[in-house]
């Protein structure tokens, strides 16, 4: 057994009876690293002259939350003074960042220690991280599969042990699909929650980091620590921060729960569905109420998302010239040549792709028919979600249609790879907050997660129903072999 | 009927500043315009009285105090530039 199948509190506890020390839990990452990482490949960087020194000053400078202490992993798109960061592409493949994201501030604060930077999809494009120009990160579970993503690295390296905890980001599903996929528990805090200072941006309007943990008692310690409003980032939102892991309680009598009937349609596959049906009983039988709802619009989630997300990363994306840092073309007669040049050799062909597509979606002519009408549809997902929940207290349904599949097997198809992620892209349209936490295996042994949904801030309900959930299950106990 | 002909996308291509060979021309062409022709299915929708969402939140107007505060440090901010001189970034000739 290693030290990070035990809870947060109870490693904190260890430390204080002097049963493991600081530097104790990083060696113990570096050293699951060293014998798994070759296969799983979730790390594109590590730090580990840096994260002893850490780890050495923390043990002797004592307990500053109950983070202090314990090694972390960080998706390489969110800015680390003096680590690398790549977001996984070789136009920044160089990338030595001058400031720490507010993240990175934050969880500083609170006394983690980074071990390194984890891979995904270039600038998180993607849902399987077999988009990352350095390597392709496998699932844990099986490596002829892939672990999901875009923060599929962030999602492996948790569930293959090699960290506690760690930080991804997500646009459309980038946290849950690979949290899902990997067995492990992941969250996408409401828009505006957590500072997005420092994350390199992909959509703007929909793209949040959260934490992917073990169990959801950590998780919600790990969101306390990062969630706040920041003077750097506008569209970070002025609430309260909130003791999400003191709303744990376990009681969810009297919860009322709504099931979107196009979330257990069409294209979800018969296991999925028998394990979320499963999920519902357990709930039920700790008092919760479900009924069958629709979000009618849920079917357009993924086209509107493909427009809107690749326009804004368009305009994002166009920092990335040669400039000021990063990777710069050799040979190019003038500037505009220079960008070209750059552009083509740096960046992947996702990437590329996305980059067209949002520039064509947003060029004179065609505008309003696909970019203005994208927005439109998006206020019809956001007031389908406003409805139903109205009535309910959180929705809930599978976080993905089928489990992980295999490398290389859709990576050509990009259509067949979005619609991968069509039921969590409506909940970033809508902004609300959503969960992914293990419930079951399919038959071929890869992991299931259901998604639970909760009104915009309501963190604390939905934090609330998945511990409640996994008090009563064990599948968040299993441990792939590796 | 295609939604995108190869002479858009190299238009495309040169708004986005992205250059590309024939071969990607050619490949774009058909990915582009299976994924519009996808993306069209929302004209199923009727959205005349929808407003766009702007933002997902009530969020309006979000001001600070206009007050001065120190910038990167320039050395810093040469550190990641591919090329430079005199404490400047260097880039090829603008004017012909």
């Amino acid at each position: 057994m290693s030290i990070f199948d035990h809870k947060l509190k109870e490693i904190q506890s260890m430390i204080e009876k002097k049963e493991v020390s600081v530097p104790d839990l990083v060696d113990e990452s570096f050293k699951r690293i060293a014998a798994v990482d070759g296969d799983v490949k979730a790390f594109i960087t590590l730090d580990e002259e840096n994260a002893r020194k850490k780890a050495e000053v923390a043990q002797s400078s004592g307990k500053a939350s109950i983070l202090s202490g314990i090694p972390i992993g960080v998706k390489d798109n969110i800015v680390t003074k003096g680590i690398r960061t790549t977001a996984a592409s070789q136009i920044l493949h160089n990338f030595d960042p001058i400031y720490d994201a507010t993240v990175v501030n934050k969880l500083r604060e609170a006394g983690t220690i980074t071990i390194g930077k984890l891979n995904m999809d270039e600038f998180a494009m993607g849902s399987s991280t077999e988009n990352s120009s350095f390597q392709k990160t496998r699932n844990p579970w099986n490596l002829d599969h892939v672990p999901g993503g875009s923060s599929g690295g962030s999602a492996a390296s948790v569930a293959a042990g090699e960290v506690p905890f760690s930080l991804g980001s997500d646009t459309g599903g980038s946290i849950r699909q690979p949290a899902s996929f990997c067995g492990v528990v992941g969250m996408k805090p409401t828009y505006g929650r957590v500072s997005r200072f420092g994350l390199i941006a992909f959509a703007s309007s929909l793209d949040q980091i959260g934490p992917i943990t073990r169990n959801v008692e950590d998780n919600a310690h790990l969101l306390e620590a990062i969630v706040g409003v920041d003077p750097q980032d506008t569209t970070s939102a002025n609430v309260p921060g909130e003791h999400f892991a003191a709303s744990l309680t376990g009681d969810i009598k009297g919860l009322r729960i709504a099931v979107p009937k196009e979330y257990l349609g069409e294209g979800v596959t018969e296991e999925v569905k028998q394990s979320v049906l499963a999920a519902l009983k357990v709930l039920e039988g700790l008092g919760a109420t479900w009924e069958e709802v629709s979000l009618p619009h849920s079917k357009y989630g993924v086209a509107t998302y493909y427009l809107l997300a690749s326009s804004e990363a368009s305009s994002n994306l166009a920092r990335f010239d040669g400039i000021r840092y990063g990777y710069r073309a050799e040979g190019a007669e003038n500037l505009i040549d220079l960008y070209k040049k750059t552009r083509a050799e740096g960046f992947g062909d996702e990437v590329k792709r996305r980059i067209m597509l949002g520039t064509f979606a947003l060029s004179s002519g065609y505008y309003d028919a696909y970019y203005k009408k994208a927005q439109q549809v998006r206020t019809l997902i956001k007031k389908d979600f406003e409805d139903v929940l109205e009535n309910y207290d959180v929705i809930i349904g599978p976080t993905t249609p089928t489990p992980a599949f295999k490398i290389g097997e859709i990576i050509d198809d990009p259509l067949t790879m979005y619609a991968n992620d069509i039921l969590t892209i409506p909940v970033n349209l809508a902004g609300v907050p959503g969960i992914s936490v293990p419930c079951g295996f399919a038959e071929n042994g890869l992991p299931l997660g259901l998604q639970i949904i909760g009104h915009h801030f309501d963190e604390k309900t939905v934090y609330r129903v998945a511990h409640a959930y996994e008090q009563a299950t064990d599948f968040h106990k299993e441990k792939p072999e590796l | 009927m295609t939604r995108i002909s190869e002479d858009q996308v190299r238009h495309v291509a040169h708004l986005a500043r992205l250059a590309v060979t024939d071969e990607e021309v050619h490949t774009f062409t058909e990915q582009l315009d299976a994924i519009i022709t996808f993306a069209e299915q929302l004209n199923e929708l009727d959205t005349s009285n929808v407003l766009p969402t702007s933002h997902v939140l009530n969020m309006k107007n979000v001001l600070r105090k206009d007050e001065s505060a120190p910038g990167l440090d320039r050395e810093d901010v040469l550190k990641n530039a591919p090329d430079q001189q005199d404490g400047q970034i260097r880039v090829p000739s603008i004017i012909e």
